[in-house]
């Protein structure tokens, strides 16, 4: 239970960060100075409080250890189910008696989630750190967008990886929901509509900027 | 109807298992599952052979003892209990897979039928409220509002089949136990115990090593008493209220 809470209260800051991470996407739609302006500006948030930075590494360290604890609290729970079901005590025939989407999207959870986390490495690999840096490395953020989505094979690895979180997020936002106690046999309609409302928002939101770029929409 | 089973035949909790195939001619559409059974095992009886061990009692859906696995559904193609499964629900000439509860919480004990007291440790955690004996109280010394009578009616109908164990993807119980959360917090007796039922229930759960419930929703999807899935998160508002209380102590 203490898991499965912790689970819930990482899972919605990540939420939250996609969220935030989405409208910076967006903005990439303002041109080459918004964008770069923005990227600046996230290292400027909260000065002269914070230093230089500062705002970025203290969601840095919360984002870290979200994902940690959320990482911790999911592979225990997978040992326990795998306990509770030995191999040798499986089912010869199974079969699901909810709709295949729904089967589909919280039977990937668990894989689902290694995968996002290779993505994310990936991702900050290329257009963080620019070690790797298709199209051509740049110091300008707006530059690495766009000369790394004008390839098909880097639109298409993140459309998967968006797919990914998108299957994740539904099942997810749910069962957080649920999770925190806010489920009621008249509300449960409502939260399953929210939760494919949340996953299809972040979905869409981040897929329109690469596939902007890679139909010349952005250049 | 000419049905062909396949059937998990395992002589004790320590053998191995196998599945085995018997074919059962001349089957009517309306008999029941077990009825079915009953006429496959008659024949097994004739021929010298063991017959297929199931569990069942009440035969009129009320008792929750026939839980099997068919063809991968807890309970079969229909939402209720194998007992009042018709075989008009398959066609002639199917082939029809049966199979034990999966769980380790629920070892096997022979072909079909499972051990199920872990269910019954958990009750013995906490299922119950303190009453004192002597005569009957009057029916209305303590009113009760009508919405949550409903409620503790509708999460008291769990008969303990277990199939939300056997559906669900971690072979969690935690539907049964949220059944019984639900039942007894939501009326006046049920108060006293109440934070330190949800803690003793699960804890009990964990330690009969169900699984982790993951909010998947397959065990009220197959649920053949219609325990809603709600009743999990009355569960969880009821755990966490009592842990930020540290009543349950």
């Amino acid at each position: 239970m203490a898991l499965k809470s912790a689970m819930a209260v990482t899972g919605a800051i990540l939420v939250l960060f996609l969220i935030a991470h989405m409208y910076g996407n967006l903005l990439v739609f303002g041109g080459r100075e918004a964008f770069d302006d923005y990227s600046h500006h996230l290292r400027e948030l909260g000065e002269p409080m914070l230093p230089h930075g500062g705002f970025l590494w203290i969601m840095r360290v919360v984002l870290l250890a979200s994902v940690l604890v959320h990482a911790y609290a999911a592979v225990a729970l997978w040992r326990r189910a795998a306990r509770a079901r030995p191999a040798g005590q499986r089912y010869a025939v199974r079969r699901s008696a909810q709709s295949p989407a729904r089967r589909y999207a919280t039977q990937t959870m668990r894989w689902g989630g290694i995968i996002i986390v290779l993505f994310v490495v990936y991702h900050l690999l290329h257009l963080t750190t620019n070690h790797i840096a298709p199209g051509g490395a740049s110091n300008s953020p707006y530059e690495r967008v766009v000369n790394g989505f004008s390839i098909w094979w880097v639109v298409l690895s993140y459309t998967v990886a968006v797919l990914v979180i998108g299957y994740h997020l539904w099942h997810g936002i749910w069962s957080a929901l649920a999770t925190l106690g806010a489920n009621r046999a008249s509300r449960e309609r409502a939260l399953r509509t929210i939760s494919t409302a949340i996953a299809t928002i972040i979905t869409v939101g981040f897929l329109i900027p690469p596939f902007s770029v890679l139909f010349g929409l952005v250049s | 109807m000419n049905i062909t089973l396949r059937v998990w035949r395992q002589r004790s909790s320590g053998d191995e298992g196998r599945m085995v195939t018997y074919q059962v001619e001349d089957v009517s559409p309306d008999m029941s599952f077990l009825e079915m059974l009953d006429v496959l095992n008659e024949k097994l009886t004739l021929a010298g052979e063991e017959p297929i061990a199931f569990d069942h009692d009440c035969r009129e859906g009320i008792c929750g003892a026939c839980g099997v696995v068919i063809d991968g559904v807890a309970h079969g193609p229909e939402t209720t209990t194998t007992c009042q499964l018709h075989m008009r629900s398959f066609d002639d000439g199917d082939t029809i897979t049966v199979e034990p509860w999966r769980a380790k919480a629920f070892p096997v004990v022979k072909d079909l039928v499972v051990d199920r007291s872990s269910f019954d440790r958990i009750i013995q955690a906490g299922g119950y409220i303190s009453a004192p004996t002597g005569s009957a109280p009057d029916a209305h010394a303590t009113p009760v509002p009508k919405a949550d009578a409903d409620r503790a009616f509708d999460a008291a109908t769990c008969i303990g089949c277990g199939a939300c164990v056997a559906a669900c993807p971690n072979a969690s119980g935690m539907l049964f136990t949220a059944a019984k959360v639900t039942h007894l917090g939501s009326v006046p007796q049920g108060q006293p115990e109440r934070d330190a039922r949800v803690v003793q229930m699960l804890n009990q759960h964990d330690e009969e090593e169900f699984g982790g419930c993951t909010n998947i929703g397959e065990c009220a999807a197959v649920c053949p008493k219609g325990i809603p899935l709600d009743t999990i998160s009355q569960l969880n508002r009821d755990l966490l209220g009592s842990l930020a209380t540290g009543s349950a102590e």
